[in-house]
């Protein structure tokens, strides 16, 4: 028996916004425990919530931005419910009639392309942070209670671990792109809640489905649709139903684990939020933020190849985030040279950020910088080499890398007169090799050119260097 | 309205309230009473009645994206009756 | 008469006229605290000592200028649920025994603009849930008109407070009549404004949806200015009104002439104690005498109010008191095992058993399966309701009703069944179902002297029709700034 895994995802992604959903605190991150609360996001009585603006107009970019349809008349409700990590014990978020619906974002997996649907789109609140440091208790931290999130839900329209990675990627990316949020999955800004069922391939009716819940990284997400599928079919085997509930992924053992205590009076008695006034959106509104749409991912890409001519995969690269199409683009635009610009930024990049524990989003060297330098190797006024040894001083230091060239003194040899007399002196030195060339050995002109590397410490032009050895050797050879 | 025990356990559960068992002998008799008050609600025809959720017609009640100020740490947990570590504290949680 | 008597038009005429001082006028009534609240007990907390050095600081500022705003320098009551930032806020439960809140109701905010003094914070059933103050966890409230007696709920001491000379004027909130109800009880004139009127920030909230804070005063002309004080948009308060702001004492004085006065039958069936229906009888022929038109009018779906009141308001109340876990604030039980268990005690131990029956209505009707039946049904009639008063506010202008079917009931006399204090409820909450406004004045006193109440109903902003057909009554039967048999040496 040949079974298929169906997979839904819901993805939680935190709003850069400045403020809090409700109140006005601001939503940075990694700030000291409860330094960033007010009486509203704290629950005290008595206070009430307030609407951020920016929540809605980012909400309505990210349905846009997902083919959704954004709704004229939304509303908020509460969805009760106890929990130490939640101050008003309840969420105020949407349930029927959430701002947006009927999405569609398409992934390629292995080539073959597929819609995955978007069931629906609304806004709700994040809880704050459980912290298990004491000796005899649990600590609650409210900093993040309030930050306002929006929670994407799909159809049940994935079919592998690969498909759900490849879909959240794709999220995370137009999210990114579109400035909804920065998607730091390290510190929580997106997470992925997974429903999966298992039924016989070719079967229409839907299994019976278990969650895993705050799956916060790509590779946590495919362990866990991996393993779970796998147990799933493990226990129909043996013919076993599936419970429906919530399990714990617990990435360290690689296990999946059920919560059944948790399930218990899961009754969140909904009903419209009384302190809190319907949101209507009119089509100007729809179509200024649809306006102010930025190019997305797969435009972006699909623009790469046709005007700049790269090959998918750099564009691919290049496109990954908006960051790093924006620094690319800059670039392009002061140095017409988009292959090299792509090459530098897939290539010489990467191990220089890592080294730093750094990413494009906070890069220490600008794009004009990086053009400059490519211009520096373009006129040879530095060779490949020293450039590659600029761009890591450029990391260190800040500085400009025509300042830096001159400060080292790493300004290539090019001088012929000069290049001529040591070339000549080394020539002259190594007879054998001349011999070696003499008789067909082409070897032997890499290891003079090694010679003169070393003589000029890495200086010297190649190209001029080579073109001279060529005619020194000829000229000793007679 | 017949309300059972079960119905009240249920209900304090949820409401995270606990009784004793001549409270909830003298629950399902008040609350009983007021829920077959209640059922007289039943009588209506609302089908075709749209429910008001706020009987202002106010809509698109927005605050700017502004920082404020917030309270310190000192005056968040100032009225906290457990604490420990700048935080709230509870009985242990498994998570 | 002493100062503590008067009211606060009258103090602004002596203030105006430099006849007295604030210090004396705050002296008088902190006098008449020492002596009477022992036997009152309409405040939780007092302020006395803030009050009069407030007093005198407000009499240095009035000597260096001459303009001074209505409620400057007068001293009035805060209902225990309306938050006052380094004052206790306890809405008389034991869950909020220690509460200091870091912030201020709207209200105080601006009452504070406007100079105003704060004497205490006054005694109210707990969690304003009740209709006689004796729900409260700290102490019984007496009915100055007869000790024995309540003063009505939920903003008994409120009321107390007023109609017994220990503050110029008090705010209280009002749900589901807890303004009106009281203020009929007592003898004084107490409003419930239009929803969204004033601002809900810091009111400890009760029935987000029917919740509204108003004034409880000794005549009419002092409910216009204390409504001018309070009412506005706050931008904290995303359900308050952005309005142009009227002067309630503008046009109070001009009469009923051609008004259309509803009279409804159904308000006048059985149960209606004798002397309140011959009461208000009455007063319907003083409007006929003052040139109103009595009209009848007729509601369709009054038998459904009450039910769709009790739905309403304890399912928001079970969600809004969910936050009462001796977490973050409040009372916290002293031994329970794990967290689940600390829910419980601390939520059991802290409500007092009105509060947690209200709790457990609401979860019940909000709960899967039943949510339907109560709670969406609830929200229905409430749309038939408001059309209702739509309806019959297309043919006349103010309603007029009893406040409450009887007077003040013996204190303990009606708390054993719930049923029966609900059905005292059932002229005023059909008021906050509909959002309108409402207002209750003293039309008389029952043979046992205790006084009896009227109210008068208008649709929603209607505040200022209603100031001006209540006061024409209270003008012309004299019927302001009652005294209870209270007097000073008690």
């Amino acid at each position: 028996m040949e079974y298929e895994m169906v997979i839904g995802m819901e993805i939680h992604v935190e709003l850069g916004t400045k403020t809090k959903i409700f109140c006005s605190c601001p939503t940075k991150f990694g700030q000291e425990e409860n330094t960033h609360t007010c009486p509203i996001c704290l629950g005290m009585p008595g206070v009430l919530p307030v609407l951020n603006e920016k929540v809605v107009e980012y909400a309505t970019r990210a349905g846009l931005a997902l083919n959704c349809e954004i709704a004229h008349f939304s509303k908020m409700d509460r969805k009760n419910y106890f929990y130490p990590d939640l101050p008003k014990a309840y969420q105020t978020s949407q349930f029927d009639l959430p701002i947006c619906t009927g999405g569609v974002v398409e992934i390629e997996v292995d080539g073959v392309k597929k819609d995955i649907g978007i069931t629906r789109i609304h806004i709700e609140e994040d809880a704050g942070k459980l912290l298990h440091e004491s000796a005899d208790g649990t600590l609650i931290d409210v900093n993040r209670c309030g930050v306002p999130l929006v929670e994407i839900v799909t159809e049940p329209d994935l079919r592998s671990a690969e498909e759900a990675r490849t879909f959240a990627e794709k999220v995370r990316n137009i999210m990114e792109y579109t400035d909804v949020s920065d998607c730091k999955m390290q510190e929580g800004s997106m997470r992925f809640d997974v429903n999966i069922s298992m039924r016989e391939k070719g079967a229409t009716v839907l299994g019976t489905r278990t969650e895993m819940k705050n799956l916060n990284s790509f590779r946590a997400l495919i362990r866990a649709v991996q393993y779970e599928s796998k147990r799933q079919i493990v226990e129909l085997k043996k013919g076993h139903k599936i419970i429906q509930e919530t399990r714990k992924w617990d990435d360290t053992k690689g296990a999946s684990a059920s919560l059944r205590s948790k399930e218990e009076a899961q009754d969140y008695r909904y009903f419209p939020e009384p302190d809190l006034v319907p949101i209507v959106i009119e089509k100007e509104y729809i179509e200024k933020i649809k306006r102010e749409l930025p190019e997305l991912p797969e435009a972006k890409k699909q623009r790469y190849i046709d005007e700049y001519k790269l090959p998918e995969y750099d564009a691919g690269v290049l496109t990954a985030t908006g960051v790093t199409a924006r620094f690319f683009e800059e670039a392009v635009v002061l140095y017409d040279e988009p292959k090299q610009i792509s090459n530098w930024i897939m290539v010489e990049i990467p191990p220089l950020l890592k080294e730093k524990e750094l990413t494009m989003e906070n890069i220490p060297i600008a794009p004009v910088q990086l053009a400059e330098l490519l211009k520096l190797v373009k006129e040879s006024v530095i060779n490949g080499t020293s450039g590659k040894e600029v761009l890591k001083e450029m990391f260190n230091t800040g500085k400009n890398p025509g300042e830096i060239v001159k400060e080292k003194g790493l300004a290539q040899m090019s001088d012929t007169a000069e290049l001529e007399a040591i070339i000549e002196k080394i020539v002259s030195d190594n007879p054998k090799s001349v011999e070696d060339i003499g008789t067909g050995n082409e070897k032997a002109y890499g290891f003079l050119t090694g010679k003169v590397m070393k003589e000029t410490k890495g200086k010297a032009n190649p190209q001029v260097a080579n073109k001279i050895i060529r005619e020194v050797v000829a000229k000793h050879l007679g | 309205m017949s309300l059972t025990r079960e119905d009240v356990t249920y209900v304090a559960n949820l409401a995270r309230l606990e009784f004793t068992p001549e409270e909830v002998t003298a629950l399902i008799d008040k609350m009983g009473a007021v829920l077959d008050y209640a059922e007289t609600l039943s009588k209506l025809d609302t089908s075709t009645v749209k429910a008001t959720e706020h009987v202002l017609a106010v809509q698109n009640v927005f605050r700017e994206d502004v920082p404020k100020p917030c309270l310190s740490n000192e005056q968040a947990l100032a009225n906290a009756p457990e604490s420990e570590a700048g935080c709230f504290k509870v009985p242990r949680v498994m998570e | 008469m002493e100062l503590s008597q008067k009211t606060i038009h009258e103090i602004n005429d002596l203030l105006e006229k430099k006849e007295v001082t604030v210090t004396e006028v705050t002296e008088s009534v902190v006098k008449r605290i020492d002596a009477v609240e022992k036997s009152t007990a309409a405040y939780l907390s007092l302020q006395t000592e803030e009050a009069l050095i407030a007093a005198r600081a407000v009499d240095r500022e009035l000597s260096e200028r001459k303009k001074r705003t209505p409620l400057e320098g007068i001293p009035y009551g805060l209902k225990d649920n309306m938050c006052t930032r380094g004052i206790l806020t306890t809405c008389a439960s034991k869950m909020l025994y220690n509460f200091n809140p870091p912030y201020n109701a709207h209200v105080y905010d601006r009452l504070i603009e406007e100079g105003g003094i704060l004497l205490g914070k006054t005694n109210m059933d707990e969690f304003a849930m009740g209709s006689s103050t004796e729900n409260s966890a700290y102490k019984i409230t007496h009915n100055p008109w007869d000790l024995n007696k309540v003063p009505g709920g939920s903003s008994g001491g409120s009321a107390v407070a007023v109609a017994a000379d220990t503050a110029f004027y008090a705010l209280g909130s009002d749900t589901g009549g807890s303004i009106r109800q009281p203020a009929s009880f007592c003898g004084v004139v107490g409003m419930k404004p239009t929803y969204g009127l004033v601002s809900r920030y810091g009111l400890v909230a009760f029935a987000s949806s029917l919740d509204q804070i108003g004034p409880l005063t000794k005549d009419v002309e002092d409910c216009a200015l204390v409504l001018n004080a309070i009412i506005g948009h706050d931008a904290k308060d995303s359900t308050s009104l952005k309005l142009e702001k009227k002067d309630y004492t503008q046009n109070l004085k001009q009469g009923v002439k051609g008004l259309k006065i509803g009279v409804a039958q159904a308000f006048f069936g059985e149960g209606l104690q004798p002397e309140v229906r011959k009461s208000l009888e009455e007063a319907v022929e003083v409007y006929k005498a003052l040139g109103a038109e009595i009209v009848d009018v007729s509601f369709r779906h009054l038998d459904y109010a009450l039910s769709a009141y009790y739905m309403i308001s304890s399912a928001e109340a079970s969600s809004n008191l969910a936050r009462y876990d001796g977490i973050r604030y409040g009372y916290r039980a002293e031994e329970y095992d794990g967290l689940v268990d600390l829910y419980k005690k601390t939520r059991s131990q802290g409500f007092g058993d009105e509060v947690k029956r209200r709790i457990m209505l609401g979860t019940y009707a909000l709960s899967s399966g039943y949510y339907d039946a109560y709670y969406k049904k609830a929200m229905q009639v409430r749309t038939l309701i408001k059309e209702d008063f739509e309806q019959v506010f297309g043919g006349c202008d103010v309603l007029l009703t009893p406040t409450a079917p009887t007077t003040a009931f013996g204190i303990g006399e009606k708390t054993s069944n719930p049923l029966e204090m609900y059905l005292t409820d059932i002229y005023t909450v059909t008021v906050n179902i509909a959002g309108i406004p409402g207002i209750s004045i003293p039309s008389g006193l029952d043979n046992s002297g205790m006084p009896i109440g009227m109210q008068l109903l208008g649709p929603i902003l209607s505040e200022e029709i209603l100031l001006k057909v209540a006061w024409a009554f209270e003008n012309e039967k004299g019927l302001k700034n009652l005294k209870a048999p209270l007097g000073t040496e008690v």
